[in-house]
């Protein structure tokens, strides 16, 4: 029975210590190689994959079915658009009205707006947590995807403070000349989230998905628990948000409309609710494959011949067909709620060789 | 000198009174059983006992720490109520399904957990100690009930008994002083009751406890019970000892029925 192979700890430190060189070896790679199209890309596959981690905490691993993440991103990206915008261009830039008296002379470093930016993400999450966590299912999905609509009309509404439906151009653009900053702050988070779900908080965590009744049962204190699921989950989101501003360079309301949310459900949804590893794939899948379906929406003729149906739009079809295929068969996403280790990687052929060698296995192959 | 005690604890659902003017003691180191019919608000009263329903009237009373002073636990959350030293275990299983067995008793240590979030996550010392601590006494609990050598199965792949078992591991890993047991013999043959019986005993003397069960196998609850209380109705029908309430017209009323006017 015992197929599965075990290796050392040290051995595993070894190797996940490798696979981190390994990954910025390519890193560095493709930040030297690629031109700015694919680079743009690459940077926006990293935030997503922020924005799935931190979904995928609250969603998949302590089972909160929230949608407010494009509100918190919000927060996020409008925190380092106001406060890293040259002092000097503000003037031009609110000229419908001035820009507050308090924030006028405030310029902060790109880090700093956008550590900052997560923690009135956490704030707002914590405020807005403590009445909506009360709801389950449906309904705390139904309150924070309204709380993330408020949060946007605010935006919307305080001329002062975000420029209003005009939005904020010309943010520094610091993400997007290279690929360090977003890949950084990827790799961090993904470090964090699987500490903090190796450790004790974690399986406090899985305990509520799995059963909220027992887990209260078993002296874990639920209302407590959630708070600290969504806020660190909207912490992610707030500092997802202020590399998109600086990638993109501009920011406005109309980017953070609910629909956003959905791209990072999809994501989670496609890698597997309760799997990082899954998060990683959905998001690089999702972001690049929206990406380089992109040619559909170009009329295309072969020989003088104009092929119907590509026009702007089909993109979005065949990407919906494609997602429907997978959930169709694919139910539980790419990786289901496991995720990648080395004695499912390094046992993989093992596993394939038993297949075929002694009918058809149990397991996952090399899904662990 | 009692552990738990409840005075006149009534609860009302809309217009159905599920439990009525319901008092009990439940004394240090007894086994005491809550019998009754289907729907007699047995699973109810533990409801109310665990923090999961507030009576709507009557309170209950809990001694924490065998001090003599009880305290009143009427509206306390069950979270709260647990960490105070009452665990329970439930009708229908409840495991963690998708969690290792070993996982499953790491959680209930989690309530006695020091460290804060971050400390946790990135193991400073102090938390990686706890966490060890924890790691450690998870392991020696699943060894003294006999479940260690499924420590990495998926809890819900276990067979059913000791899927009962896990969660009386489960429930002793939160250092009760009072063990609830709703129904733990529920869907078990004869002979993997009679083990049960003498499970119960063996985890009463070694971790010092109280135990208050429902149970419907009379065979267990007369073999193992100091005291029985019969709900029927929600109301108090009996109590007092196996023998007692099994010559008592009341309950063999509840049980069998009435005879038919002729």
């Amino acid at each position: 029975m015992n197929d599965k192979i075990t290796i050392s700890k040290n051995k595993r430190h070894l190797l996940t210590l490798l696979f981190f060189v390994v990954a910025l070896l390519l890193i560095a790679f493709a930040n030297g190689s690629v031109n700015s199209y694919i680079r743009r890309i690459l940077n926006l596959c990293a935030i997503y994959t922020i924005l799935g981690l931190s979904m995928n905490l609250v969603n998949g691993f302590t089972g909160l079915f929230s949608l407010g993440q494009a509100g918190f991103m919000a927060i996020g990206a409008y925190a380092v658009a106001i406060f890293t915008i040259p002092i000097e261009q503000r003037v031009a830039l609110y000229y419908l009205e001035p820009i507050h008296p308090a924030i006028a002379g405030i310029q902060l470093p790109f880090v700093v707006a956008m550590l900052l930016g997560g923690m009135l993400a956490a704030v707002v999450a914590f405020l807005i947590g403590a009445p909506v966590l009360r709801l389950r299912g449906d309904y705390l999905a139904i309150a924070t995807l309204g709380f993330s609509e408020i949060i946007r009309i605010v935006f919307t509404n305080l001329q002062n403070i975000t420029n209003g439906a005009l939005g904020i151009k010309s943010i520094p653009s610091v993400t997007s000349g290279t690929l360090w900053w977003t890949f950084s702050v990827a790799i961090l988070t993904l470090v964090f989230m699987r500490l903090l779900i190796k450790s004790s908080y974690g399986r406090a965590f899985k305990a509520i998905r799995e059963d909220d009744i027992a887990a209260e049962a078993m002296g874990i204190n639920l209302f407590r628990h959630k708070v600290l699921s969504f806020v660190i989950g909207a912490f992610f989101a707030g500092i997802a948000g202020g590399l998109y501003a600086a990638l993109l360079g501009t920011v406005d309301p109309k980017q953070f409309y609910f629909p956003l949310t959905y791209n990072f459900l999809l994501i989670i949804v496609l890698g597997g609710m309760g799997s990082f590893s899954g998060t990683v794939i959905g998001a690089f899948l999702v972001t690049a494959g929206l990406e380089f379906l992109r040619v559909m929406d170009e009329p295309l003729s072969i020989g003088g011949m104009a092929i119907p149906l590509f026009r702007p739009g089909l993109r979005m079809v065949v990407f919906s067909i494609c997602l429907m295929l997978i959930v169709l068969f694919y139910n539980r996403g790419i990786m289901g709620d496991k995720e990648f280790t080395w004695e499912g990687i390094l046992g993989f052929p093992k596993a394939v060789k038993r297949k075929f060698s002694r009918g058809p296995a149990k397991d996952g192959g090399g899904k662990v | 000198m009692s552990v738990l005690y409840a005075k006149n604890a009534t609860i009302r659902f809309g217009g159905v009174v599920a439990v009525n003017d319901f008092s009990f003691e439940v004394n240090q180191g007894e086994i005491v059983a809550l019998i009754g019919p289907n729907g007699a608000g047995k699973t109810t009263a533990f409801n109310i006992i665990t923090g999961v329903y507030s009576p709507t009237a009557g309170d209950v009373y809990f001694d924490a720490d065998n001090s003599g002073n009880s305290l009143k636990i009427t509206g306390l959350s069950p979270d709260r109520i647990t960490k105070l030293g009452m665990a329970r275990t439930f009708q229908n299983i409840r495991l963690f399904k998708n969690l290792t067995v070993l996982e499953n008793v790491l959680i209930a240590k989690h309530l006695r957990m020091k460290s804060n979030f971050l400390s946790a996550a990135f193991t400073f010392p102090w938390a990686r100690k706890e966490e060890r601590a924890m790691q450690e006494e998870a392991l020696q609990l699943l060894k003294e009930l006999k479940l260690d050598s499924a420590k990495d199965e998926i809890s819900s792949s276990l067979p059913y008994g000791m899927q009962r078992r896990l969660e009386i591991a489960r429930a002793l890993a939160t250092q009760p002083r009072l063990l609830l047991l709703d129904e733990p013999a529920a869907g078990m043959n004869p002979q993997e009751t009679e083990d049960l019986t003498a499970f119960i005993r063996s985890i009463r003397e070694k971790y010092d406890l109280t135990v208050f069960m429902i149970e419907h196998h009379m065979d267990l609850v007369m073999e193992i019970s100091d005291r029985i209380y019969v709900l029927d109705f929600g109301e108090m029908i009996a109590h007092g000892t196996a023998e007692e309430v099994q010559n008592n017209p009341r309950v063999m009323e509840a049980y069998l029925g009435v005879e038919a006017d002729a």
